[in-house]
């Protein structure tokens, strides 16, 4: 049965495949005439060039956190390609243009960008390693007034508004990954939801590292006027390499009077093999403002892969009413280590928080949940829920909570929960002495586990979710 | 014959727990082990059922004639060996109704039969909850998890009821029962029973014996069976113990 179990978990990684094709890359390291170079290279105006410098400078002055509960390899800046993008021949207007070795490896992620065979009720913006090579269905959000498009695009043709609001909600000094982050970010998305619209479709990026030696920096901003609704989801995976790869995005999120925004995230970057060589460190600033009142930010993430993560999504609830949510699975395996978790700062009258917070970890892996509740002063009557379970499989693993709770004052309630189980071999003999596999055993029980969290996510993505878990946790499928 | 262990040695980390064990159940037979703390029960009734933190030595295990040693304990579960667990364990998050259905189907597959969706699963297992006499809100909560002790003994009844296994070792499943939930396990076991079913009882005290007649009883004494009887044989040993058989 041990050995079963350890075929089971040690799943090899579905997505490692690399794509060979003409790129352009610019030399590695890490500079001011660099920054120059990217820059240009995007032909970016001077407000941008002028954001990237200045988050250089301060991003020199940082050093690397070490709070975490992880043990971060010293990781050489100069030795990282900073901006890697397919060849193209000139200006994409349609995606005939793009390179179909590029379209054909999104086809393989299951994602397809093509008019016939897109998904009919998600438009796609998809990210390759430095630049987005396509959108779909632009025209018929633009019809709604909804602007889904790349970050580059975004910066020359709505420059206002990412002048307004880059670095509004996480600024550029917020901490070193950030810091370094506005200097260097490449791509990534942009929406924008006019009010009182409901986005018609979920809008999605999905995001592929390819190159080798890149890393990937790429930046989310979206903003959600008075009335409006949009649902937004992100997928990530990348090329099994032995080398280690950096990825340190950011992510910003504003919700105006009455406005909702949900975020879903599936992380599958490659985590490194058995031994723990190889994978992507993954540093990621996430952070959503409730401006308005009666806004709400929902961050659901499930976090399967990289070989660090380093990660807490969190929500500013400034509005009235506001509410902010985080619903988490995070599975670790193998030499794999995850520090994740939110943070809600109640600074609104009234505002609401639940964290729901779902670690696995099995193999040699450490997970740890680690999570800030802060409630201001003058946020009266306000409230958290949080809910933090981990779930260990084997002897090995690894699992800590670090939840810090801070209120100032005394009409608001706080209610915390915590657990800690394991998925032992009785367990699983119970379930074979029944009839049950184990592969389907240690799916029920996790799918069990899971369930608060998953029931959290959007229809399509909810499906691969638990897959992605099955494939990682089982045998027989893939 | 439906079991037959013959010479059977077992070891857990290098200490001998079973010592050239014999044992052979007839179809239709109830046999009842008794015998004091670590003579080995437990340990013969996982053995049987295949957990893999024992080791065989020597000696084999014959189901229908046929050796089971190297099988899976999934696969001796389709072949229709059940064990009902002194300590039935807790499995958060996993409905009872859900466990109970992957159960059946699994082993309706084995059988080449249809599997059953959850709507027809509902009438099979309505069924059964009578027969130990178990409310359905049990199906939806969660396996064993904050059930009592009887309630998780009966819960074990109920999955042996479902599956109808050809062979049932219950080991220890009247320890710690109220006289009432005593009888109406004891009752439902007696239902289940059938020419064509063998069952081995694992026990410490006789009253169990009361309601369910067994045709033999053994005494396990350091991993050996060292004497067997008939159902009177048990009354003997309520009365003068263990310790005189040793001699």
């Amino acid at each position: 049965m041990n050995k079963n179990l350890n075929t089971l978990i040690n799943e090899p990684y579905k997505y490692g495949f690399s794509t060979k094709i003409n790129k352009e890359t610019i030399a590695k390291g890490l500079n001011e005439n660099i920054i120059r170079l990217l820059s240009k290279k995007k032909k970016e105006p001077e407000f941008m060039l002028n954001f990237r410098l200045k988050a250089f400078k301060i991003w020199k002055q940082f050093i690397i956190p070490n709070w975490a509960q992880l043990t971060v390899p010293e990781i050489n800046y100069q030795d990282i390609v900073y901006y890697s993008a397919p060849k193209l021949k000139k200006k994409i207007d349609s995606l005939d243009e793009v390179d179909p070795e590029i379209l054909k490896t999104f086809e393989k992620l299951g994602i397809s960008l093509s008019e016939q065979k897109r998904l009919t009720n998600v438009a796609v913006d998809a990210v390759f390693d430095s630049v987005s090579v396509g959108t779909t269905y632009q025209k018929e959000l633009k019809e709604q007034g909804v602007i889904f498009c790349s970050f580059s695009e975004a910066i020359h043709e709505y420059p206002e508004l990412i002048q307004k609001f880059l670095g509004s909600v996480v600024p550029i000094g917020d901490n070193y990954f950030s810091a370094l982050n506005s200097a260097v970010f490449t791509d990534g998305s942009f929406c924008y939801i006019p009010k009182n619209t409901k986005c018609p479709l979920d809008l999605s990026t999905y995001f592929r590292i390819n190159d080798q030696q890149s890393g990937q920096f790429e930046r989310t901003l979206i903003i959600a006027e008075e009335g409006s609704y949009v649902s937004y989801l992100e997928g990530c995976t990348a090329p099994q390499y032995d080398k280690n790869q950096l990825h340190a995005a950011v992510v910003e999120l504003i919700a105006f009077d009455n406005a909702e925004i949900k975020y879903s995230t599936v992380q599958n970057w490659y985590a490194g093999n058995e031994q723990g060589k190889g994978g992507i460190y993954n540093f990621v600033t996430k952070r959503g403002l409730c401006s308005g009142i009666n806004s709400k930010i929902s961050w659901t993430q499930v976090e399967t892969g990289s070989s660090i993560t380093w990660k807490y999504p969190s929500c500013i609830l400034l509005g009235e009413n506001s509410i902010g949510e985080f619903y988490s699975v995070a599975l670790t395996n193998n030499f794999q280590q995850a520090d994740t978790g939110s943070k809600m700062v109640h600074i609104g009258l009234n505002t609401n928080s639940r964290i729901v917070s779902k670690g696995i970890s099995t193999g040699n892996s450490k997970n740890s949940y680690r999570g800030l509740v802060n409630i201001n002063r003058k946020a009266n009557n306000s409230r958290n829920y949080s809910q933090c379970d981990s779930l260990l499989i084997g002897n090995k693993s690894n699992a800590n909570t670090f939840p810090f709770i801070s209120v100032q004052n005394s009409t608001s309630k706080i209610e915390h929960e915590a657990s800690t189980s394991k998925i032992g071999e009785d367990q699983i003999f119970y379930f074979l002495q029944r009839g049950i596999s184990v592969e389907d055993a240690i799916g029920l029980m996790i799918s069990g586990f899971c369930k608060d969290v998953f029931t959290e996510l959007p229809l399509e993505f909810a499906a691969e979710a638990d897959r992605l878990l099955t494939l990682k946790l089982e045998g027989s499928i893939g | 014959m439906i079991l037959k262990v013959q010479n059977l040695n077992v070891t857990v980390n290098d200490i001998k727990i079973l010592n050239d064990l014999n044992l052979e159940v007839k179809k239709g037979e109830i046999h009842a082990i008794m015998g004091p703390n670590g003579s080995g029960k437990s340990t013969l009734s996982k053995v049987i059922a295949g957990h893999p933190n024992y080791t065989i030595t020597s000696g084999d295990i014959l189901f229908e004639g046929k050796s089971i040693l190297e099988l899976e304990p999934e696969t001796r579960s389709h072949l229709g060996i059940f064990l009902a667990f002194q300590y039935p364990i807790e499995i958060p998050g996993v409905s009872n109704e859900d466990f109970l259905r992957l159960s059946y189907n699994a082993n309706q597959k084995f059988k080449n039969e249809k599997e059953v969706d959850p709507i027809e699963f509902f009438t099979i297992i309505t069924e059964k909850l009578k027969l130990v006499k178990m409310n359905p809100a049990f199906l939806s909560r969660n396996v064993n998890e904050g059930f009592s002790g009887g309630e998780k003994k009966r819960n074990e009844i109920l999955q042996m009821a479902l599956l109808d296994s050809k062979l049932s070792i219950l080991d220890e499943t009247d320890s710690g029962l109220d006289i009432d939930a005593l009888r109406t396990i004891s009752e439902g076991i007696n239902d289940l029973m059938n020419k064509d079913k063998s069952i081995i009882l694992i026990t410490h005290y006789q009253r169990l014996l009361d309601y369910i007649k067994p045709d033999y009883i053994h005494v396990m004494q350091k991993g050996q069976i060292i004497k067997t009887g008939n159902s009177e044989f048990a009354k003997e040993l309520e009365i003068k113990g263990y310790q005189w058989l040793n001699k």
